[in-house]
C-alpha cells in the first residue's frame, strides 16, 4: 500500500504543520513515511508545497511521483489545480478550500476555478475559513480540511486525533479544543 | 539505538553530534541552513546527555555550534579546531563552498588532525540559488574524497563514517547533499553516540605549513592517498549483476528516483518478453508459454545496477557493469561528472544514456518522472491540464517588510534619473527588481553589489549605487568598501539593516546594528557621510531626499537604512 498525498498553498497558511501532523499520525499506525517540502522564499507570499507519502513498504523517491497522488490537500484553489498532473486518475481526490488568497494582480476568476475543480472525478470543496471561524478559531482553516479529508486517508481517525491534539498541546487547552472542534467540522463536510 | 524522524539535513547534524564533533560552524543557506539550525537547537540537551554518560563538564562546554560571518571564516574555524585536535565540521549551500574555495583546497593537503568534515548542499534547479553547480566536481578538483548519501539513513551513517574516515586519513572529506533529500523527512535509525575525545594538537608543522617546499611533499602525499580514497570508494559502491539488457549506475539521490522506477521496468520488461515468445511461437503452445517463470524471476531481470555514494570515481565496479550489459544509464544530480568519465574521450565500448545524451536534462533537478521517462517507461496516466491557465505565484515582500519601504525610497530619490547604475546583492531585497518595483540592476554573489558599483564608478559611472543587506555586507561587502575608500570613489553605497539573515528563516546577524556606524568609520568612511535612517513609510519622501543628497556628494557614502525584519521578530517573539 502506498498513499500519497499533496499539500499545496500558499506561505503562512499552515500547510506545513499539517503535513507534520499526518506524517505523525502514519508512523503511530506503523506506517513508513517520507516527507518534503519546498522551502526557499515561500515565507514571502510564494506557493508552499509538501509532498507526503505513506506506505507499508519501503519508500524510495522524496516526492510524488506524477499521475500518484492519492489526495491533495489544498488550501486554496488555485494551488489545488496546480498539481492536478499529479493526481493519479483512477482514485486521485482533491480536498480543497473555497477561498481564493489573491496575492498576484493575474489571479484568476474564483468561479471559474471552483468550475474546475468541479469537472474533477473526485473532489470536495469545503469553506475552510468560515467553518473554522464559526467554529471559534480563525486561524483553524487547516485543521478543517484536514478534518474533510480525514476518511480518505487511511490512518485510523484516533491516531489523527492524537497527532492533532499534541501538534497544539504546547498553546494550551483552548487551543486544542478549538482545532478539535474545527477538525470535527470539517469531518462532517459532505 | 533510536527512532527519529529526520530531514537529510538534521540526519547529517545528529550523525555529527553522535560522532563526537566539537566544533561546527557554518553561514546560513538554503538547503543547508537546518543542519546548523538543528546543532543549535539541541546543543543544550546534547551536552546534557554526555555529562550524564560521564564526559568531563570542561570538555562538554568546549561543544559549540556557531554561525560565522561567511563560509570561509566558518571553514577556517573548523580548520583551527581540527589541528588543536577536535572534531569539527562546516556546512553551507553550494555557492559558499566558492567562498571558503581558498581554505577549502589547501586545507587537502594539510595533515588533518581531528576529523573535519565539509557538508555542502547542493541547489540543482536553484530553488534559491544563483547557480547549478555540483560539488562533487569540486571535490574531485580539491583531490578529497566525496560521500553522496541517498536517503536520510545514510546521511546519518555517512555523516559519521566521514569523521572516521578523515581522521584515518588526515583529509577533510565533502559530505554532498541536494535540495530533495536536505528537506525531505525519514525515520532514521541512530547509533550508540561516540563522546567526544580531543587529541593532542597537530605535532607535525611540516603538514601545515604550506610553503613551497612543503606543500609539494604534501602534494605527493595527496595524490598517493587518493589511490586508496578510489580503492575504498570502490569498496563502498555496490554492485548486482542481474539483467544484461540493461545497466544503471545510480548516484546519490538517484538511486532513490531509479529504485522508485524499479518494479515498473521489469514489469515492463517481462511484458516485452512475454510479447516476443508469443509471437515466435505457434498458436497452439501460447498457453504453456505464459508461465510466469520464464526466464528467471522478476527480479533476476531488473537491470544489473551499480550504486555510487563514494568518490572519486571508481572504475573496477563500472567495467564490471559495462561488460555485463548491453547498454548503460547513468542517473546523477548535477553535473553529468560520471556520465563524462565514463565515456572519456575515446567512447565507451556499448552506448551510454544520460545527460549528455539527453536522456536526462542537463539543467534542473532530477525526479522521479524525469528517470521513469530515461528508463524507456512511458508516463503515467495524468488527467487532462486545467482549461484555465494558473498563473505562477512569484515570491514577493512580506506585508509592511522594512526593505519595501527602502526601495520605494530609493525610487523616489531617482525619479527622473536616467544615467544611475543600482547594483544589488543576494537576499530578500532581490525581490526589488522585480514588479512593481524594479529598481534594482544586477545580483550576482555575495558582496557583489558594494564592489560593482565601486567598479561601475572608478571608469566613470555617475550615481552607482549598491544596495546590500546587513548579513550580505559583513560577509563580503566590507572588503569592496575598503576599497572605495582606499580610492576615494565616489559611489553610494545602502546598507538595508533588518537586524537579521532574513532569507534564510531569519538567523542572527553577526555583528548588531548599533555597532555598524563605527564598523565603517573604522573602514574610513568619513562620520558625516555615514546616514543613519529609520525605514518607514512615513519617512520615505524625507529618506529619498536623504538618498539624494549623498548621491550628489563626491567621495564614498553609506546609506543605513534601519528597521527588523518582521519573520525576525516573529521567531523573537515565539523564542
Amino acid at each position: 500500500m502506498n498513499y500519497n498525498i499533496i499539500l499545496a498553498g500558499v506561505g503562512g497558511q499552515g500547510g506545513l504543520s499539517v503535513s507534520v501532523i499526518i506524517a505523525r499520525a502514519a508512523m503511530k499506525a506503523g506506517f513508513q513515511v517520507k516527507q518534503s517540502e519546498v522551502h526557499g522564499m515561500s515565507q514571502r507570499g510564494g506557493e508552499v508545497l509538501a509532498n507526503l507519502r505513506i506506505s507499508d513498504g519501503p519508500l524510495y523517491s522524496p516526492t510524488v511521483p506524477k499521475g500518484t497522488a492519492d489526495l491533495i490537500l489544498a488550501f486554496e484553489p488555485l494551488e489545488a489545480l496546480r498539481y492536478i498532473p499529479w493526481l493519479n486518475v483512477e482514485r486521485g481526490v482533491v480536498v480543497t478550500a473555497s477561498e481564493p488568497i489573491k496575492n498576484i494582480p493575474n489571479y484568476p476568476d474564483v468561479d471559474a476555478l471552483l468550475a474546475e475543480i468541479r469537472r474533477l472525478p473526485r473532489y470536495k470543496i469545503v469553506d475552510a475559513d468560515k467553518i473554522a471561524k464559526a467554529a471559534g478559531n480563525a486561524h483553524a482553516g487547516n485543521i478543517v480540511l484536514l478534518g474533510a479529508a480525514a476518511e480518505l486517508m487511511p490512518i485510523p481517525l484516533h491516531e489523527l486525533e492524537v497527532a492533532l491534539d499534541e501538534g497544539f498541546a504546547k498553546k494550551g487547552e483552548a487551543v486544542v479544543l478549538a482545532n478539535r472542534k474545527a477538525f470535527n467540522e470539517g469531518r462532517s463536510q459532505q | 539505538m533510536a527512532e527519529m524522524v529526520l530531514s537529510g539535513d538534521e540526519a547529517i547534524a545528529q550523525g555529527a553530534f553522535d560522532a563526537g564533533v566539537i566544533g561546527a560552524f557554518a553561514y546560513p543557506g538554503t538547503p543547508s541552513t537546518e543542519i546548523m539550525e538543528y546543532l543549535q537547537d539541541n546543543l543544550e540537551a546534547h551536552k546534557n546527555k554526555l555529562f550524564e554518560a560521564g564526559v568531563p563538564k570542561t570538555l562538554c562546554d568546549t561543544i559549540v555550534a556557531q554561525w560565522c560571518t561567511n563560509e570561509k571564516t566558518a571553514y577556517e574555524s573548523a580548520l583551527g579546531a581540527s589541528f588543536v585536535g577536535r572534531r569539527a565540521m562546516v556546512s553551507m549551500k553550494h555557492v559558499g563552498l566558492n567562498v571558503a574555495m581558498d581554505p577549502f583546497t589547501n586545507s587537502a593537503l594539510a595533515r588533518i588532525n581531528g576529523g573535519l568534515v565539509v557538508v555542502v548542499a547542493d541547489d540543482p534547479f536553484m530553488h534559491s540559488s544563483q547557480d547549478e553547480q555540483d560539488s562533487r566536481v569540486l571535490a574531485d578538483f580539491a583531490r578529497v574524497p566525496c560521500f553522496e548519501p541517498s536517503d536520510q539513513q545514510e546521511a546519518y551513517d555517512m555523516a559519521r563514517l566521514a569523521f572516521e574516515y578523515s581522521e584515518q586519513h588526515e583529509v577533510p572529506v565533502l559530505l554532498r547533499l541536494t535540495t530533495r533529500l536536505a528537506h525531505a523527512r525519514a525515520m532514521v535509525q541512530t547509533r550508540e553516540a561516540r563522546a567526544p575525545a580531543t587529541k593532542p594538537k597537530a605535532d607535525d608543522r611540516k603538514g601545515w605549513i604550506l610553503m613551497p617546499a612543503m606543500a609539494r611533499a604534501r602534494w605527493k602525499v595527496l595524490l598517493e592517498k587518493n589511490q586508496t580514497f578510489r580503492r575504498d570508494a570502490e569498496q563502498a559502491n555496490t554492485l548486482q549483476l542481474r539483467s544484461k539488457k540493461l545497466g544503471v549506475i545510480a548516484c546519490g539521490l538517484g538511486i532513490a528516483y531509479y529504485l522508485e522506477n524499479e518494479a515498473d521496468w521489469n514489469a515492463q520488461n517481462a511484458q516485452n518478453a512475454q510479447n516476443a515468445q508469443n509471437a515466435q511461437k505457434p498458436k497452439a503452445s501460447q498457453s504453456q508459454a505464459s508461465s510466469p517463470d520464464d526466464g528467471g524471476t522478476t527480479m533476476d531481470q531488473a537491470p544489473s545496477l551499480l550504486r555510487i555514494t563514494r568518490y572519486p570515481i571508481a572504475h573496477d565496479k563500472i567495467q564490471a557493469l559495462a561488460n555485463h550489459v548491453e547498454r548503460l544509464l547513468v542517473i546523477e544530480e548535477g553535473y553529468p561528472f560520471v556520465e563524462r568519465e565514463v565515456r572519456g574521450v575515446f567512447g565507451a565500448p556499448i552506448p551510454v544514456a544520460g545527460k549528455m545524451s539527453g536522456e536526462i536534462p542537463l539543467d534542473g533537478e532530477l525526479s522521479s518522472d524525469t528517470v521513469r521517462s530515461a528508463l524507456g517507461l512511458a508516463p503515467l496516466p495524468q488527467l487532462p491540464p486545467p482549461a484555465i491557465k494558473i498563473p505562477g505565484r512569484p515570491p514577493q515582500f512580506c506585508q509592511g517588510c522594512p526593505h519595501a519601504d527602502s526601495i520605494s525610497a530609493l525610487k523616489e530619490a531617482l525619479a527622473g534619473e536616467t544615467d544611475y547604475y543600482v547594483a544589488s546583492d543576494i537576499g530578500c531585497y532581490t525581490l526589488a527588481s522585480l514588479p512593481p518595483y524594479e529598481a534594482v540592476e544586477s545580483c550576482i554573489d555575495m558582496g557583489a553589489s558594494v564592489g560593482m558599483a565601486r567598479g561601475a564608478s572608478t571608469v566613470g559611472q555617475k550615481k552607482a549605487i549598491g544596495v546590500v543587506g546587513d548579513s550580505t555586507f559583513y560577509h563580503s561587502g566590507m572588503t569592496n568598501l575598503l576599497d572605495a575608500v582606499s580610492h576615494k570613489t565616489p559611489f553610494t553605497l545602502i546598507i538595508m539593516d533588518n537586524s537579521t539573515t532574513g532569507m534564510t528563516g531569519a538567523q542572527p546577524t553577526i555583528s548588531p546594528t548599533s555597532k555598524l556606524p563605527a564598523l565603517l568609520a573604522g573602514l574610513g568612511v568619513e562620520p558625516n557621510h555615514i546616514r543613519e535612517l529609520a525605514s518607514l513609510k512615513k519617512n520615505q519622501s524625507q529618506n529619498a531626499a536623504v538618498i539624494r543628497e549623498e548621491l550628489a556628494y563626491d567621495g564614498v557614502s553609506v546609506i543605513i537604512m534601519e528597521r527588523e525584519c518582521l519573520e525576525y521578530l516573529k521567531k523573537a517573539r515565539k523564542a
